[in-house]
């Protein structure tokens, strides 16, 4: 159905406001708030004109605390709306980590299903775009070791907006990680209108026999270039994107895994306790017979993500270290 | 800055009382109704019957004259966890606040016509979760209010303050209720804060703060029900200050023995709000000995026909554990529950 439509070349942030406007249109629930995403749209101006047309009731600029965005969020969801919350840069997130790890994702839980939280929490994560400190990080194995929650990482816009439209829908908080780098630097054909992408599937981007490349967000694009550059040299590489952690698609990641018996994980989030030690594990626990070679991690150092670029092309796996990975997994 | 008074420290009116006869008998009985909770849930917890449980003894009125001014259907409570008292006046049945405190799930969801939600063990967490609630009503059209409870160390928790400051920005219909009662477990007011009132950092909001006897039910529910009107009127937020005094331990594993004195729990316990609100009756020729020995009684048949709901409730399941962590359940909740069904 979604393929039958009319579409038009969006990048992200296009995505995201057409989205958000759809989602506001829709559903006189929801909500659209945060620092700065009235007037000014938003710092990546992806609420840009939506105040406008929706008014300051439905699209609004709220006082500088994180902790506060998130709680009041859960009180305007637990009270009957669709709360959807900007925070400026994931690496603010920290400040509300009290709501979320105490409330937000087990709101549900501790009221037996009295009182429910559907919001969803945007935030811009990742680096490669030459930003301060804190402005890079990427928190999302803090937020996946958090029961009650999703959280989602789109890497295109035709999937960030009909993944978007699915996570208002959904009954239960969502965290949309959205990387930067993907912003304005990835353009694709976006169907026009209201539709949704379940979440909780990930999918095999480039197909591929030698071995698995495991990645999300950001890491997308790196691993579709290396994968590129490995089949020049014939070697045929499987990209798959993860797309939601949680709740993760473990089925298509070991179904990729049993294809190719050799397995690469690439996030952008220091290496040790990441998501992708998850993916790792989740391997070696369920299709360790069909493993031809130990499952390989790329992934930023165990050090803060490094501000205002000089070094950070070398904290941020790219498709160099991606392919050095997949050579110790063909050599093995 | 005054505190607001209505009846002296031995419950003699100090002026006019704002509340008709019927009133202050609903009042009283609320009062004896929470005490009398109180005390048998301690027993309970002494029987083992209970898990931990955090008395409220000596801050009945602080809580109960604020909960007299709400609709459980209609408004909203965000109490923590010394708020049994407000949430039995409220409309929470004894059964469910037994099991509540038994740690049951079957005790953790207020009926769907009683919108208080569970209460809250992370010190004033509740208070963004509260200005959020309470400004949905007004985004719903409808004239609701919200009340949220923390003790005096909650006004230390950068929530408090996020909490206020949105909640005033947002002129959400909100009454944000501190009871001082003197201690934070062991620590005491003034190792809290060096201001005087709690009351004045309701200034640094811009929005009225209040002190009142928290002892004096009159008091608490005068002042409580003004903020509840002035919310209901899209007028915003107040900070209530209930000055009070928790005779009993911060909870039943507590032993407020080495950091306070006997001598000024001794003090506190002649200002005891049951005593100062049956003086006031006596005073107003509205009670007597006999009604109150058949309160009593009748308390005493409703809490043990209580425990004996709560006694019917079946055994939480092994595999609750995972239900209602999301709507629909996830693989993985999916492959724990499948597991711990097997085991059982």
């Amino acid at each position: 159905m979604i393929a039958e439509r009319q579409t038009r070349v969006l990048n992200n942030v296009q995505a995201i406001n057409e989205a958000l406007d759809l989602a506001l249109a829709q559903d006189p629930r929801v909500v659209v708030f945060g620092e700065d995403v009235g007037t000014m749209g938003g710092v990546f101006r992806a609420s840009d004109g939506l105040q406008q047309k929706y008014g300051e009731r439905r699209v609004f600029d709220t006082p500088l605390a994180e902790s506060g965005i998130v709680g009041f969020g859960i009180g305007l969801a637990m009270a009957g709306l669709r709360p959807v919350a900007e925070i400026q840069f994931a690496g603010f997130l920290y400040p509300a980590l009290d709501q979320i790890l105490s409330h937000l994702g087990r709101m549900r839980h501790r009221t037996r299903g009295r009182f429910t939280i559907p919001m969803v929490i945007r935030a811009p994560y990742g680096g490669g775009v030459k930003t301060p400190e804190q402005h890079a990080d990427s928190p999302e194995a803090i937020l996946t070791h958090v029961p009650g929650v999703k959280v989602v990482i789109p890497s295109s816009p035709e999937r960030t907006k009909g993944l978007l439209l699915a996570a208002i829908e959904d009954p239960d908080p969502v965290f949309f990680l959205e990387a930067i780098k993907l912003y304005r630097g990835v353009k694709g054909e976006v169907p026009e209108g209201y539709y949704t992408l379940p979440l909780g599937r990930a999918r095999v981007v480039r197909e591929g026999s030698a071995a698995s490349l495991f990645c999300y967000g950001g890491m997308v694009e790196v691993c579709l270039k290396a994968a590129e550059v490995a089949a020049r040299e014939g070697v045929e590489l499987e990209v798959v994107d993860l797309e939601t952690l949680i709740p993760l698609d473990t089925q298509t990641l070991l179904a990729s895994v049993q294809k190719t018996g050799r397995a690469v994980v690439v996030y952008e989030a220091m290496r040790t306790g990441g998501f992708g030690a998850e993916i790792a594990a989740r391997i070696a626990e369920e299709a360790l017979d069909y493993l031809q070679a130990p499952i390989v991690r790329v992934a930023g150092w165990d050090a803060p993500y490094p501000p205002f670029s000089a070094v950070e092309n070398h904290y941020r796996p790219d498709a160099k270290r991606v392919l050095e990975a997949v050579r110790k997994v063909l050599t093995h | 800055m005054d505190t607001v008074q209505y009846l002296d420290d031995h419950g003699k009116p100090l002026r006019d009382i704002p509340l008709s006869n019927e009133a202050l008998l609903i009042g009283y009985r609320a009062l004896r109704r929470a005490r009398h909770f109180d005390e048998r849930a301690l027993v309970l917890q002494r029987q083992g019957r209970l898990g931990v449980y955090p008395p409220f003894r000596g801050q009945e009125a602080a809580q109960v004259g604020v909960a007299l001014c709400l609709k459980a259907d209609h408004d909203w409570l965000l109490p923590s966890y010394r708020e049994s008292a407000a949430a039995l006046t409220f409309g929470m049945p004894i059964s469910k606040l037994i099991l509540s405190w038994r740690a049951d799930p079957a005790g953790w969801g207020a009926p769907p016509n009683v919108n208080m939600v569970q209460f809250y063990i992370p010190i004033a967490t509740q208070i963004p979760q509260a200005a959020g609630v309470a400004h949905a009503q007004r985004l719903l059209g409808k004239d609701a209010v919200a009340a949220v409870f923390i003790g005096d160390g909650g006004t230390s928790e950068g929530d408090f303050h996020e909490g206020l400051n949105f909640a005033s920005v947002f002129n959400a219909p909100l009454l944000v209720v501190v009871q001082n009662n003197g201690w934070a477990i062991s620590v005491p007011t003034q190792k809290q804060m060096k201001v005087q009132r709690i009351a004045q950092k309701a200034q640094g909001y811009g929005i009225p703060g209040i002190t009142v006897d928290g002892n004096d039910l009159v008091a608490v529910w005068s002042v409580a029900r003004e903020a509840v009107e002035r919310a209901r009127r899209g007028e915003g937020p107040t900070l209530i200050e209930a000055l009070t005094y928790r005779v009993a331990p911060h909870t039943s594993s507590d032993d407020p023995s080495r950091y306070r004195t006997e001598e000024e729990t001794e003090r506190w316990l002649k200002r005891d709000p049951l005593l100062r609100m049956k003086n006031c009756l006596l005073h107003l020729g509205l009670w007597s000995e006999a009604q109150e020995a058949l309160l009593t009684e009748e308390l005493e048949a409703e809490f043990l026909s209580a425990v004996e709901e709560a006694d019917r409730a079946p055994e939480p399941k092994p595999w609750e554990i995972v239900e209602q962590v999301y709507q629909e359940m996830q693989p993985d909740q999916q492959a724990a529950w499948n597991y711990l069904r097997g085991e059982a």
